[in-house]
């Protein structure tokens, strides 16, 4: 690495999060590049999935710093991470499931007409929205409730789309869809990419990961073990970090072997 | 049959659903079929008593006072749709009643001419009282809100509590005695023949009411064509206007065809000179002040739920609480403004309440919570939060009132409505889920 590279679009640095006694986060440091998607593993509890929450403002951390363009940031709440363009799609999806979708897409910033809700504008914005990332979806005025998995990860995914996310989180976007709706996603997030957002991806599935991420970080107990260059290493290699917590230059035979044991 | 699904789809553009059933083509006057059920519902009910009285029943003299007796507990149905869609109950409201209607009957009797200085005849005193006890209802509720959203004790237990303390209050402010005497300008607040609109401001409102209908049909179909959407087909949007003046015009015929009592008719004959013509003299009294306070409240609220971020928020928050959070709303503030706003129309129907009985006692409101409870849940709203709507639940209160005041007519006593009105509760939310269920 060059010292004149380019300043990260993101970087969190020595970022703790406890709960009560358990440090679900300790001294981590991550960063992301415009146009760049890592890719963020590690086993149950490892604290991706926390330390994302961090960025998003769902949950503040307790110390450390984050910088958005070489800029620190302070993100108490949801609203703070909005405000510098980082959107999050959970794995939850986060949507209120007795609106439609036009209501979900723009909740909490709802566009009013002398303030009222102007509920056609909505439509018309979440239309357009939808035309791009699924043009089949017609369902504008019905409670999202009533959607196939797909299209509720489509409206989820609208919200971020629309905002112009700069900085997207994406918490398993695939774990709750079927095949063809996974190649949707996927083919979705190189879209992102490619126009230049940067991109978390918070994710169980490796091949995913491998798929789609330029670089890995991996986490083990709240800490990050490494990150690495995806072209650099093989899925073993990855495998071998979240499992045993070590960088792979430090894994030693005798783990190796219980490992593939 | 068509389906739509396989149209090709066009980006921006929807199909109207292309159906020719009855139910398609109720489909197309996008009609609220609950809405619709309920007030079936409620016609069934009132043609019932009116054939079981033997047509006494349907007049409009019963109907007016059957109607006004509805009002308060209406009122407040309309904000415990808010507080039950988000989650949360209040069960304070009955109290809250108690406390403001007794502090409306001391302010008029005893603090405003003894500590104000306001005696009978200072200006607006009755809008002076109703300000403060709007007022206090407001900060009590305010105050309830804030333990809940902010400190996080439980509704049920906060407001549990405040059912239990404020009716204490209650007794201290008085010490236990009725207090009587109220402005004659507050009173009208109540109802009554004198206190309605009279014949000719209930026409004018009517016309007032289908011109606002005929304006909100245009301007929904303009805001749609500007943007292309489709819109409900032409001869839809005709029958719905109709529909809608003809029924709010109905509603003031009817109450129009309720006329002052004889003697205080001929009193203010003589009052005015007016000379008693052959077959006696007919004053229409229109609708009854209450009425018109449960319109205004009912379209004001109808409109935060739905136009309004706060509404937005509210039914957000009930649909899915960490959505919410998670979309940036401060939904602690939402919650505390919907018990603030519970308050303020408790505060409305202590007024009625104590104008009718120009005076407040230690029981006024008492029970209220339950019946509120009852109007809310029979007009629909859903105990897992993010269901309901104002309208249903005003129809609600009516369907309730209709009963009991129905079966005190047939000569019912109230232990009896009691029972009725429990079976119906629950049939009424039994038919409800069981309806979802299939719909789905």
């Amino acid at each position: 690495m060059t010292v004149a590279e380019r300043t990260p679009l993101v970087v969190m640095q020595d970022i703790n999060v406890a709960f009560g006694g358990v440090h679900a986060v300790q001294d981590a440091t991550i960063d992301l590049n415009a146009g760049e998607v890592i890719g963020l593993v590690g086993g149950n509890g490892a604290g991706k999935s926390t330390l994302m929450r961090v960025l998003s403002g769902a949950h503040p951390a307790d110390s450390g710093s984050i910088l958005i363009d070489g800029q620190p940031v302070s993100i108490k709440n949801p609203r703070d991470a909005k405000a510098y363009n980082i959107e999050t799609i959970y794995q939850t999806l986060a949507l209120a499931d007795n609106i439609d979708a036009p209501g979900n897409v723009f909740l909490g910033r709802e566009l009013t007409r002398a303030g009222n809700l102007d509920d056609p504008a909505m439509e018309d914005a979440t239309r357009k929205v939808m035309g791009r990332l699924n043009p089949n979806f017609q369902n504008f005025k019905i409670a999202v409730k009533s959607l196939s998995g797909g299209q509720r990860q489509a409206v989820a995914i609208a919200r971020t789309v629309h905002f112009n996310a700069k900085i997207l989180i994406m918490d398993e976007p695939t774990a709750a869809l079927g095949p063809a709706e996974t190649a949707q996603v996927r083919a979705l997030i190189r879209q992102l990419k490619n126009e230049g957002i940067g991109i978390f991806l918070v994710s169980h599935d490796i091949h995913d990961v491998f798929d789609l991420a330029d670089r890995i970080s991996v986490m083990y107990h709240g800490q990050i073990v490494g990150t690495v260059n995806k072209v650099d290493v093989t899925i073993d290699h990855v495998l071998g970090m979240i499992i045993l917590g070590k960088k792979p230059d430090e894994v030693t035979q005798t783990e190796l072997a219980q490992l593939h044991g | 049959m068509t389906n739509v699904a396989d149209a090709t789809p066009v980006s921006g553009r929807v199909q109207p659903p292309a159906r020719t059933s009855i139910r398609g083509l109720i489909a197309q006057t996008e009609i609220d079929l609950r809405l619709f059920g309920m007030l079936v519902a409620l016609a069934v009910i009132l043609l019932t008593f009116n054939i079981l009285s033997g047509g006494k029943f349907f007049q409009p003299t019963n109907m007016v006072t059957l109607a006004v007796q509805a009002t308060g507990v209406a009122i407040i149905a309309t904000g415990m749709v808010l507080v039950i869609v988000s989650r949360n109950i209040d069960l304070s409201v009955g109290s809250l009643v108690g406390v403001v209607a007794m502090t409306y009957a001391l302010l008029m009797t005893d603090w405003m001419p003894n500590i104000l200085g306001m005696g009978a005849d200072f200006p607006f005193r009755w809008v002076i009282a109703l300000g403060i006890g709007v007022g206090l209802g407001a900060s009590i509720g305010a105050l309830q809100g804030f333990i809940i959203a902010y400190i996080g004790v439980p509704s049920f237990i906060v407001t549990l509590g405040g059912l239990l303390s404020i009716r204490g209050v209650v007794w201290y402010l008085s010490s236990g005695a009725a207090v009587s005497g109220l402005d004659p300008n507050f009173q009208l607040i109540g109802g009554g023949a004198q206190g309605s609109i009279g014949g000719n401001l209930t026409w004018i409102l009517g016309l007032v009411g289908c011109l606002a209908i005929v304006a909100l049909l245009i301007n929904s179909r303009r805001q749609r064509r500007r943007f292309g959407f489709p819109v409900r087909p032409v001869w839809a949007e005709i029958l719905l206007g109709v529909i809608g003046c003809l029924a709010v015009l109905g509603v003031a015929a009817f109450a129009n065809a309720n006329f002052w009592p004889k003697g205080l008719a001929e009193k203010y004959a003589a009052a005015n000179n007016i000379a008693i013509p052959e077959g006696g003299l007919y004053i229409p009294t229109g609708f009854p002040y209450p009425i018109i306070l449960l319109i205004g409240v009912t379209l004001v609220m109808t409109w935060l739920a739905t136009r309004r971020r706060f509404g937005r928020y509210v039914y957000a928050y009930g649909g899915n609480p960490d959505a919410a959070e998670l979309a940036g709303i401060n939904t602690r503030w939402t919650i505390l403004k919907t018990y603030a706003l519970m308050g303020i129309l408790c505060a409305l129907a202590a007024a009625i309440a104590s104008a009718r009985l120009n005076g407040s006692t230690l029981d006024v409101g008492q029970s209220y919570e339950l019946y509120v409870i009852a109007a809310a849940v029979v007009g629909g709203t859903s105990f897992a939060g993010g269901i309901g709507s104002i309208p249903g639940a005003v129809l609600g209160a009516f369907v309730m009132q209709s009963l009991a005041y129905g079966l005190s007519f047939m000569g019912v006593n109230s232990p009896g409505q009691n029972v009725v009105a429990g079976i119906v509760l629950i049939l009424a939310v039994g038919f409800d889920t069981y309806n979802r269920r299939r719909g789905r």
